[in-house]
């Protein structure tokens, strides 16, 4: 609708054009030239590629074992929205909480979000907010907005040249050739320089439409508004400047990252986020488009549309019920373990090496770290790096397995005893402890423990226990 | 012109036209069929998947908590017939009894920190919430796309074309289970 008003005025300001230079029929090919001038434009938009867009955000690719969480909600949502295909997912190292999405294909398509926002929201705020951006995905927002946005440049270039000509080169002329009347020519001039304006609004209003549907959307592949509703309240609450932004991209973002509270109106890209808040909150329960739709008009107060009626009936739509709050353990992932997940996958993002010791800690070892051990800050383990493990594999793979077969097969009993006696815990402190048993299995030491051996409930092998404790225990008394 | 040739023109513009949307109809059904089809593959793709996860589940928790030896064998069992059902409504009903299996599991499981804080469990547990909500979509969309296609069937004009070639609805994926159903009764 509001595209189909910014393309008459692209060709009223063509025929405009072609009229004030060659009479009534330049008018029609004017209107014409105008429609081919967008067209071209298009095409080198179009052709130039996408991959830009994240370039200049400094996004980096992530696979599964990086991010599971976020993995999966994208994969859950891909397959609520039935994307054809998971889209590429990047995260951005970055002090804001944002997303967007990008792609003018749903089937090469990127949803980036920054280790902020993954920092601070729960799973189903993360799966609201990725549910928004799957939404611009699957209603092809991108492609749409890059169109909206060719067709302004256009318009914009076309007044421009036109008031240029008219000023520059062309007065004398085209007074007596087309013999237009100088008060026309002012018209002229004057609805020259409104046409950007006009075209920048729609424009505008073009992209809060899509944010609305988009969030209607987002209610209604996750059947829980509220979701998307509080991670919309948790990220505006600190909406700070940032210096990698870049303008171009600001009508992507699920909320405008420049915006400051006042700044909403006509100019803006995003629809006011207290607005959108409040929309969500009043579905009441439901989450169909239609149930979205009456939200709107609620807080709205008016009687307008904001999703297109050919949107409302192209699927049942009303009286989809939300599901209820949530209370799965899964769900209510900690803030602290939140914020540990964050700082792991910058570690894997910066190409640390992430090494799980015995005692639980998470050793981080740099790519320029050279040597084939080390030694874990907590428990003193000495740990061998995977890289060490493998090439001691490859060195000499043969000899090992040739004994090992032969140990199973003839003298298997006298290994297992031997393997007994090298098998021994040293504990470290009085709290709960634990070590990997050989089988790879992780045995926990409670506080209360005070035997030699502790059976493995895997192997069944026995392992023994030192209390290393005594010492310490003499200097306290004295 | 001659007026015979414009009437048989106008004859033949419309057959073209009618044969045209024919043909446009018929391949929106058969679209529209497919992806009810495919979005039910979906929902098997979640199963299969939760199948898998359930040995690898039980045997971390069985190192943790010995003493829940019912509930364990309990997720054993409901996941063995899942596995083994057969035909669509018993297909649905052992899944949900996995269902319940599986949350009692989890519940029992609140009670032991340790197993709460090892890596291996809390990864397996974000899998199966994954795997849990991926079911869920999967079940949504496809009761979508069958409502779509449902929608089209009945409707003037497509309902012609269905009509002639015999098109049958999709089955809706229900939940069968009575309790998530009934409302609570209040007693006064």
């Amino acid at each position: 609708m509001l595209i189909s008003i910014m393309a008459l005025i692209l060709m009223g300001l063509g025929a405009m054009c072609g009229g004030t230079f060659w009479g009534g029929a330049g008018a029609f090919l004017g209107a014409l030239g105008a429609l081919a001038l967008w067209a071209v434009l298009l095409a080198a938009t179009f052709l130039q590629g996408e991959q830009l867009v994240l370039l200049c955000s400094g996004g980096q690719k992530i696979e599964k074992e990086d991010c599971p969480r976020l993995y999966n909600v994208v994969e859950e949502m891909t397959i609520a929205a039935g994307l054809p295909k998971l889209p590429d997912i990047y995260v951005i190292e970055d002090a804001i909480p944002n997303a967007f999405a990008a792609g003018r294909n749903p089937k090469s398509a990127i949803v980036a979000v920054t280790t902020e926002l993954l920092a601070r929201l729960d799973r189903d705020e993360l799966q609201g907010v990725i549910a928004h951006e799957v939404a611009h995905i699957k209603n092809l927002d991108v492609r749409f907005m890059t169109i909206a946005s060719v067709m302004v440049g256009s318009i914009v270039m076309l007044s421009q040249t036109y008031v240029r000509l008219m000023f520059i080169g062309g007065k004398k002329r085209t007074c007596s050739k087309a013999g237009v009347h100088p008060a026309f020519m002012i018209a002229g001039i004057i609805c020259a320089l409104l046409a950007p304006i006009a075209a920048r609004l729609l424009y505008f209003a073009c992209s809060r439409k899509r944010e609305f549907l988009a969030d209607a959307s987002a209610a209604r592949f996750t059947r829980y508004p509220v979701g998307l509703a509080s991670a919309l309240e948790k990220i505006s609450g600190r909406v700070l400047s940032s210096e990698k932004l870049n303008q171009a991209l600001l009508p992507m973002y699920i909320v405008n990252p420049l915006q400051s509270m006042s700044a909403v109106g006509m100019f803006s890209t995003h629809p006011s986020t207290d607005e959108r808040i409040k929309i969500l909150r009043t579905m009441g329960g439901r989450a169909g488009l239609m149930d979205y739709e009456n939200a709107f008009r609620k807080v709205k107060g008016k009687k307008s549309r904001c999703l297109g009626q050919r949107t409302l009936t192209s699927g049942e739509s009303r009286g989809i019920q939300a599901r209820e709050a949530n209370d799965n353990p899964a769900e209510s992932l900690g803030t602290l373990e939140r914020f540990q997940e964050v700082t792991d996958l910058i570690g894997r993002m910066a190409n640390l090496l992430m090494m799980q010791c015995s005692c639980g800690v998470k050793i981080k070892v740099p790519e320029e770290f050279d040597q084939d051990a080390i030694e874990c800050p907590r428990c003193g383990t000495v740990n061998t790096l995977p890289r060490a493990k493998e090439k001691a594999q490859e060195e000499a793979p043969a000899p090992n397995l040739q004994q090992g077969v032969e140990q199973a097969t003839v003298a298997g009993a006298a290994v297992a005893e031997a393997a007994f006696q090298t098998l021994r815990f040293e504990r470290q402190g009085k709290g709960w402890e634990s070590f990997r048993c050989s089988c790879d299995r992780v045995i926990q030491i409670a506080p209360s423990f005070r035997g030699e051996f502790i059976k493995c409930p895997r192997c069944k092998r026995e392992v023994e226990v030192a209390e290393k404790v005594e010492e310490e225990v003499v200097t306290e008394e004295n | 012109m001659d007026p015979v040739l414009l009437i048989l023109l106008a004859l033949g513009g419309a057959v073209a036209l009618s044969v045209i949307s024919f043909i446009v109809l018929y391949n929106g059904l058969v679209t529209l069929k497919n992806q009810a089809k495919n979005a039910w593959a979906q929902i098997d793709v979640q199963l299969k998947r939760r199948h898998d996860l359930i040995p690898n589940l039980v045997n971390t928790v069985k190192g943790y908590a010995e003493h829940e030896q019912t509930t364990l064998e309990n997720v054993i069992k409901a996941r063995g017939q899942a596995a083994g059902a057969q035909g669509t409504n018993d297909q649905i009903q052992a899944e949900q009894n996995l269902s319940g299996a599986l949350g009692r599991l989890m519940l029992v499981v609140e009670q032991y920190p340790d197993l709460q804080a090892n890596e291996n469990f809390m990864s397996l547990q974000e899998e199966l919430t994954s795997t849990e909500n991926k079911l869920g979509f999967a079940r949504q969309l496809y009761n979508d796309q069958v409502l779509f296609y449902k929608n089209k069937l009945e409707t003037f004009p497509a309902n012609m074309v269905a009509a002639f070639f015999q098109f049958q609805p999709e089955p809706y994926f229900e939940l069968e289970n009575q309790q998530e159903r009934q409302a609570p009764e209040v007693a006064f």
